[in-house]
Parts: C-alpha cells; structure tokens; sequence
C-alpha cells in the first residue's frame, strides 16, 4: 500500500484553511461596520442621527457636529464626476469594441492599466497645477463667478480622470462578452450599426453599464487623497459647482489625529467614516437592484 | 444563366490575412428551393453564407474578390445601402441568438428599424410571422415576456419568424439545427420544406442525413473549394468526383 497515512485528514485539512480565508473576507465588512459603529456610539447616544445628517451647524468647539455639508460636498463631487466620466467611458468603450480595430484595443489596454496605476497624490499635484488655475482664470469668467480655483467642480474633474480607467476597463470586458453573433442577427435584419449599438447591444450591456458606474460611484466617493487637494475644504454647504467643498474623506484625513483633545471629536470622525461606509453600502444594493430588476425584463 | 437562379456566385476568392479561406468559388443557387451548401467543418461553408449578406465586412483584413450576383446585381460591387440587401435575407444562426427584448419586439424589431411603427400594422404582423414558424400557439399570451424565457428551440423558430418579418427572398441559414434536440430540429426541417414556396432557401450543413432529407440542390465543398455541385438526387446516386465518393461513405468528417 502506497497511500500515505493521514491522507485523509490532510485533505479535510486544506478545505479548512479555505474556508478560514473565505470566513475572514466575508467577516472584514462586518467586523468595520461594527468597529465604526462602536466608535461613533458615543456621539450617536447625544444626538439623533436625523440632527447630525441634516444638521448644517459644525462647531467642534461648541460640540456642534452637523454632517449635512460634509454629505452635500461629497455628493455633488462624486455624481458631478460620474456625469463627466459616464459619458467620456461609455463612447469610448464603444469605440474600442464596436468600430476601431483589434489593436487598437491592445494598445489602449497598457495606457488604460497606466492611467490605473497612478497614485493619486500625483493626479492632486496634477490638479492644483492644471485644473485649479484653468477654472480659476478661464472656466469661471466665462460664467461671471470669481473663485479661487479651488471648487466642487476642480474635485470632481480630478475625480472624473481617476476613476475613467477602472469604468472603461469594466465597460469594455462588458462590450466584449456580449456574443458577436447578437450584432450579426441584428444586422441581418436590416438594421444599421449605430441602430444595432442603440437598440441590442446597448440593452445587453445595460445591466454591465449600470454595475460599472456603481463601482465607479463607490470608488469616487471614497477618493480622498487626490480631491482634498483641490477642492477648497470650506466647512459649507455648496450652493453650486464654482464654490469650495469640504467632503467626508477629506474630513477624516485632515483632522484624524490633529484635534483629539476636543471631547467627542474622534467619535465625530468616526460618524464621518460609518456615514461614508453606508452611503458606498446604499450605492452598491441600488446598483445590484437595478440589475436584476432590468435582467428580468431582457 | 437562366431565369430560376437566383443567385450566382462568380469566382469568389476570399482571404483573411494570409488565410485562403474560400477558393474560385463558383455556384448557382436555384430560386425557391433548398440548396444545401455541405461539407466538413472548416471548409469554408459559413463563410460563403456570410459573403451573400455580407456580414463578411466586418472582419478584420479581409480580401474578398470576385463576384456574387443576386437579382442579376452584384452585390460585392454595390457601394449602395447595405442594409436593404440585408433586408432581403433572413439570417438563422448556429444557436438562437434572440435580441435582448420581448418577444413580440423581436418579430416586430426588423420592421420597426424599416420605419413601419403602427400598433395595428405590427400587431397583424407579428401574429402572422409567429404563426408561419409554427410559434404562435405556444407565445399568444406571452408576447410580453423576454425571448430569453423560451426554450431553445422555441428561440430558433423565433428567430425565423423575426427573420421572414422583414420579408426576404432568401433564407440562410448557418446549421440552424445543431444546438437543437431532435423534435426542435425536425420541426424547422419542416419549416424550411413548407418555406421553400416562397423563399430562396440556403442551408449549411454538416450533418449528410439532414442534407438528404431537405436538400433539392447539394454544393458540396471542402476545404474551401467547391468539388461538386447539382441536384440532390444525382448527386447521392451518383457523385461524379472521387472526394464526394469518399465523403458520403464517410471516410472523413
């Protein structure tokens, strides 16, 4: 006999040790959310949580923790950058997959995985260089507004250009997928390649479209490094895309480990990151319930 | 050429890079009867079915020359809408690839794109292109639901029915049969030999007991080139060339 002894429970062995890595991924979200809501428990037991989202009044000081601006700031940002992304990632992905030639995709590939790669100290660096000055001097004059330069909407652009590589990646493997002979049933019934694109592939890809923009939304609102560095971070609630911001990133990065001495402070930060934790958690069941309720109907 | 072909394919030569895909291809297709196009995979059958509609322009590096007249035009030449020769042919893939909406839009999607958007008008129409693939006792109160919730075999006859909408005179069809169990293929075999009244049929095979079944006329090919071609009858009883010989009592597949 040439099996080894204790085969057997070698192998029941290896399934456990899979197991444990799966049980600690599954655990990670759970053990955070817990872990923040702990923290925050402190400042939550004092005041409503209706008080403190929709609350415009933020006097650390004075024990004033009023998140509104805080959400305000960081939503105007995040759906401001998708509207700028969504459109620039969508058409492109149809031109890499539906009309340019194969190797174009293949160079795009490396340049789309290098614009990926960046950090984003560097695409803020970028920003302040570029873009603060370009709405300060040319964008904003041109709608009578004198700022700065340093705006919900420097943010958001910055945001735009650092989550265009992780969308279009996602939108061009859903472009693929689809089967090449949905493309040639359609033609074969008369219709032109643009009716095609509008009319089949589109519908096909729309559940793929939807979850790739939800990825992009969570990921841009949690960016924090790159937009804090342009975005102004005034303590307001923004009135339009030409004043400064203050998001909920920015906040906990600026002042983790600075104020600590002000009482409730780091239970109020830790607010700031369950707030963002959820609002990222909503962005994905909306998108999961888009889906599914859209596969239903094709 | 006489009055009853249909289409007549001239020395077409096809290549991809520097892949000699289809060699001196010369057929006449007769009007209104079945022609099977036969022969091993990969010799080239679903290609020459692709350059009749030319879905063929989509390939990457493709060289295609000589000529293929449909109606006495050749269709390689027209620099015209390309779409309206599409039109004049129903398509019948591999696998049912039904378009990612209901199933009464994809009957109604190829008139829809043609301008004819009247609810009564596609009503009308829908039900009579259902009922002529034999589908319409089985979706009548479930036009609504995505075509994706049919059987597959369902799928297939959906997709002739959405292929004849738009009213064309030929059919190809791209072994419409082989990812169907034998009562879904059965039932489109009979499809096509009621068809055969109205439509030009072209039908690529592997499969040499379908070809003897439905096939009035036999193009067989292998490797790319045409080795022998007539009608059916002739050509079973009687191969002339030594490789039709060989296939038919199946010394290669």
């Amino acid at each position: 006999m040439s099996i080894k002894p204790g085969r057997n429970i070698r192998n029941r062995f290896h399934n456990i040790w899979m197991l444990i890595c799966i049980l600690l991924i599954v655990l990670m979200p759970v053990i955070l959310a817990f872990g923040l809501y702990f923290k925050a428990s402190l400042l939550l037991s004092d005041n409503s949580v209706f008080s403190l989202l929709f609350s415009k009044d933020w006097q650390p000081s004075k024990q004033n923790f009023g998140f509104y601006s805080f959400i305000l700031s960081s939503l105007w940002i995040t759906i401001l950058s998708l509207a700028i992304c969504a459109p620039v990632c969508l058409l492109s992905a149809i031109y890499l997959t539906q009309y340019a030639r194969s190797n174009v995709l293949k160079l795009m590939h490396p340049v789309i995985d290098i614009l990926a790669g960046i950090p984003s100290v560097i695409y803020g660096v970028w920003g302040i260089i570029v873009i603060v000055p370009l709405i300060a001097n040319h964008i904003a004059p041109l709608f009578d507004v004198e700022t700065s330069g340093y705006t919900i909407i420097a943010g958001a652009i910055v945001l735009a250009i650092m989550i265009i590589p992780f969308v279009l990646n996602i939108l061009i493997e859903v472009f693929n997928t689809i089967p090449e002979q949905l493309t040639e049933a359609s033609l074969s019934l008369g219709a032109s390649k643009w009716e095609t694109i509008k009319f089949v592939l589109f519908r096909k890809a729309f559940p793929g479209i939807i979850s790739a923009f939800g990825l992009g939304l969570s990921r841009a609102f949690g960016e924090t490094i790159a937009v804090l560095m342009v975005v102004g971070n005034v303590v307001k609630v923004p009135k339009g895309i030409f004043q400064p911001g203050y998001p909920l990133p920015a906040l906990i990065a600026n002042n983790y480990g600075e104020m600590m001495s002000i009482p409730m402070y780091d239970s109020a930060l830790m607010m700031a990151a369950l707030i963002l934790f959820v609002v990222v958690l909503l962005f994905n069941f909306a998108s999961r319930f888009a889906i599914t309720r859209f596969e239903l109907r094709i | 050429m006489n009055n009853h072909t249909k289409i007549n394919i001239n020395n077409v030569n096809l290549s991809i890079g520097k892949q000699h895909i289809l060699k001196n291809i010369n057929v006449e297709i007769p009007e209104k009867k079945i022609t099977v196009i036969l022969g091993p995979s990969g010799c080239g059958k679903t290609t020459l079915l692709k350059c009749l509609n030319r879905l063929t322009d989509s390939y990457e590096d493709i060289n295609v020359s000589g000529n293929i007249f449909i109606n006495n035009k050749d269709i390689l030449k027209s620099n015209g809408d390309i779409t309206e020769l599409r039109k004049k042919m129903g398509l019948l893939s591999q696998r049912p690839y039904p378009l990612p909406m209901s199933i009464y839009d994809n009957v109604a999607y190829g008139l829809k794109i043609s301008g004819r958007k009247k609810k009564r008008f596609l009503n009308k129409r829908v039900e009579h292109y259902l009922k002529q693939a034999s589908l319409w006792e089985e979706t009548y109160d479930r036009l609504k639901e995505p075509a994706s919730s049919l059987s597959i075999g369902q799928q297939q006859r959906l997709c002739l029915a959405r292929g004849l909408a738009v009213d064309p005179e030929i059919i190809l069809a791209d072994e419409p049969t082989s990812a169907l169990d034998p009562l879904s293929s059965q039932a489109i075999e009979e499809k096509f030999i009621h068809l055969k009244q109205y439509y030009t049929i072209v039908l690529v095979t592997h499969i040499l007991r379908q070809a003897k079944r439905i096939a009035d006329n036999i193009v067989f090919m292998y490797l790319g080139e045409v080795i022998e071609q007539g009608p059916a009858e002739s050509f079973f009883n009687n191969p002339k060339m030594e490789k039709t010989k060989a296939y038919l009592s199946g010394a290669f597949n």
